[in-house]
């Protein structure tokens, strides 16, 4: 008894020097690094698979990185329809645009808004803030004068800084008020509405009601005299619309593309050239989802093979090594003390494997984006799991020959090679 | 009885226990045909003994020494080392207990080819619970021990086979064992290396190191103190 708890106690005191992390760790790299030929053939598979996965998802990050910058949410609901012209350029339109083409674009489905733009040519007169011609004023570049009717603010996304956009009373009544853009408000001088200003459209006046800005999709309106279209056919004579835009939901533009032109004269539909928010982007993306399907599951059969190769490999090893294993239970190790050599050597080489796979598919994603001119996005902890995914998978192959390793007999191990 | 069994374990004063203690410790190979390669057998190997076991062929030798260093476990009788019973001892306390009590010294020597002769020397202090400082330095002085200073960062498959030999007993020896177990450590080596190997374990008895060893060559056994024949399973000391 008194021996039994001397030697508990020499054990007691060496605890800290039993075979512990460091020597664990120690043996399975010398393990692992006197064979450095066969660690690359081993890596090889987790290399390619990782590699695979990390390109995969990095690529469709990229992807929808690049999507992202040129998906234009204004883009993606304005619509723009015109009259096509004959021949290149200036040939006569093919189609005309009804005067009342903002309430025949409103009954259509999938349409928000929508407004009707003309052009209005106001000869030699000049606009001024005041009345009386000043011949040594500086010739300043005039504003551009185009008529609308009231529902184009909200077709083209505007807002109004001050005052009130026109409506359609003052359109059918052809009230001479004008809507400035907040550019040509500046160069005119007119900061406020509230004390009825008025500009002057060659002797003409016109009453300011109000100053937009914010036009995302026409920014020229900014540098525009705005008239109602009432206003504008009384005054200046004009004949024809230019333009009608519109403010669509969200994926409504095919539908929009189909029946404008039909809704806007049903006789000659084809002479609208419609320019709806591209849909191939839809398309591109689920091609592109069809792509990643296609390589993640590659990658996925690269790591299987990868995950069997390094547990064919370690078995390999176990086999090979048994005079090892069998020296090693001679010298006091215990089973899990094998079983955890052969598991970490299993799970260093599949970290390895993941390490250099992720960082090959870090460089292939860079360079592809670089060819491309593209940003290249890859989230860090999507490589840092990928490389630690080729950890797990030797995890996983190391299991089954650690525990034949763990298992072997060390009689019958140091007797096979003798 | 059991209390009287404990009085008189309570009385005996450590010192008196044998070193390695085979009490009717028998092995049979379940067969067909079952193999009785070692009968119930009584031996008490004592500090500081150098033993030699011989016998023919077949005559159970490795079976007794597989016992003695704890890699086998007798299917009758129980086996103390120091002291303490083993036979019931899980497979971890016995591996903690082979780590270190017993050194071998193995005939084909099983050295690792891919490490060097000072990593193959430190394999051995790894499970043994030699202190992680004194591991590197102890060694070394193993090495130097058996002559092999000059020899310590080659790897043994250039050694000659007395060199493999020596490091194989200098492995054997670094974790300060209560017991070396040889089996066949001449056996494949010529008379030059042998005579060098045999020389080495008498001045290894000479510092008081207990060994058993192991062989069929009367001239090896003759270097002994005590002698012990094995024939069929059954020992018979000379
Ligand atoms: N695992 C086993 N299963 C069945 N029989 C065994 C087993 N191991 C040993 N034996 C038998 O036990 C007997 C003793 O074997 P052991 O290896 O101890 O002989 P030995 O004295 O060491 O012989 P040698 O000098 O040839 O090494 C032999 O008859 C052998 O066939
Ligand atoms: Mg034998």
């Amino acid at each position: 008894m008194s021996a039994a708890t001397g030697v508990r106690t020499r054990a007691e005191v060496h605890a800290r020097d039993r075979f512990g992390v460091r020597d664990l760790v120690a043996e399975a790299a010398a393990g692992i690094g006197t064979r450095p030929g066969r660690l690359l053939l081993t890596i090889l598979g987790t290399v390619l698979g990782i590699c695979s996965l990390v390109v995969t998802i990095g690529m469709a990050q990229t992807a929808a990185g690049q999507i992202a910058r040129q998906f234009d949410a204004v883009a993606a609901t304005q619509v723009v329809i015109q009259p096509r012209t004959q021949g290149w350029g200036e040939g006569p339109a093919l189609a005309t645009i009804p005067w009342d083409a903002e309430e025949r674009m409103l009954r259509l489905n999938g349409i928000e808004h929508a407004g009707a733009i003309a052009d209005v040519s106001i000869g030699e007169v000049s606009i001024s803030a005041v009345s009386v011609r000043d011949p040594s004023a500086v010739a300043t570049v005039q504003p551009i004068v185009i008529g609308a009717t009231g529902g184009l603010l909200d077709a083209v996304r505007g807002t109004v800084t001050t005052g009130r956009f026109f409506d359609s009373g003052h359109d059918a009544r052809a009230d001479r008020v004008v809507v400035l853009g907040a550019r040509a408000a500046a160069r005119l001088g007119v900061h406020r509405v509230d004390r009825q200003p008025s500009i002057f459209i060659g002797e003409r006046p016109y009453a300011v009601i109000g100053i937009i800005d914010g036009v995302a999709r026409r920014g020229d309106l900014l540098d525009a005299v705005i008239l109602p279209l009432g206003t504008a056919r009384a005054d200046f004579g004009v004949d024809r619309l230019a333009q009608v835009h519109a403010r669509i939901a969200v994926g409504a533009g095919p539908l929009v593309a189909e029946q404008a032109p039909v809704a806007l004269d049903p006789r000659t539909p084809d002479g609208f050239e419609v320019q709806v928010p591209p849909t191939s982007s839809l398309v591109r993306e689920r091609v592109q989802g069809d792509v990643n399907a296609i390589f993640l599951a590659l990658g996925a059969v690269a790591l299987l093979v990868g995950g069997l190769g390094i547990a064919n490999v370690t078995l390999l090893s176990v086999m090979e090594r048994t005079g090892e294993i069998g020296l090693r239970r001679a010298l006091g190790a215990t089973r899990r003390q094998i079983g955890a050599q052969f598991l970490l050597e299993s799970v260093v080489i599949g970290l390895l494997g993941g390490l250099i796979g992720a960082a090959l598919g870090v460089g292939a994603v860079v360079a592809v984006s670089v060819l491309r001119e593209w940003t290249p996005i890859v989230s860090t902890p999507m490589v840092i799991g990928s490389a630690l995914l080729g950890g797990v998978i030797g995890l996983l192959a190391g299991v089954y020959p650690a525990l034949k390793a763990a298992t072997i007999e060390p009689i019958a191990a140091l007797r096979s090679t003798a | 009885m059991s209390l009287l069994a404990d009085l008189g374990l309570e009385q005996e004063p450590a010192p008196t226990h044998p070193v390695l203690e085979l009490r009717g410790a028998a092995r049979t190979f379940p067969g067909p045909p079952e193999v009785q390669a070692l009968k119930p057998t009584d031996l008490r190997i004592e500090r500081g003994d150098y033993v030699s076991i011989v016998g023919p062929s077949g005559s159970g030798k490795s079976t007794l020494l597989h016992l003695l260093g704890l890699l086998d476990r007798p299917t009758a009788g129980e086996y103390l080392v120091d002291g303490i019973p083993t036979v019931a001892a899980s497979e971890d306390e016995r591996a903690v207990l082979r780590g270190e009590s017993i050194g071998f010294v193995f005939q084909a020597f099983h050295l690792l080819d891919r490490r060097t002769v000072l990593d193959n020397v430190l394999l051995a202090t790894l499970y043994s619970g030699v202190p992680r400082h004194e591991r590197r330095e102890r060694a070394l002085a193993a090495l130097d021990r058996v002559g092999l200073s000059h020899r310590v960062d080659f790897h043994p498959g250039v050694l000659s086979g007395g060199e493999r030999q020596r490091v194989a007993v200098a492995r054997a020896v670094v974790a300060d064992p209560r017991v070396l177990l040889a089996d066949e450590p001449t056996g494949n080596l010529d008379t030059v290396s042998s005579a060098a190997v045999l020389e080495l374990f008498d001045e290894l008895h000479g510092e008081g190191l207990t060994l058993v060893v192991i062989t069929h060559d009367m001239s090896v056994a003759d270097r002994a103190q005590r002698r012990v024949r094995i024939t069929d399973g059954t020992l018979v000391e000379l």
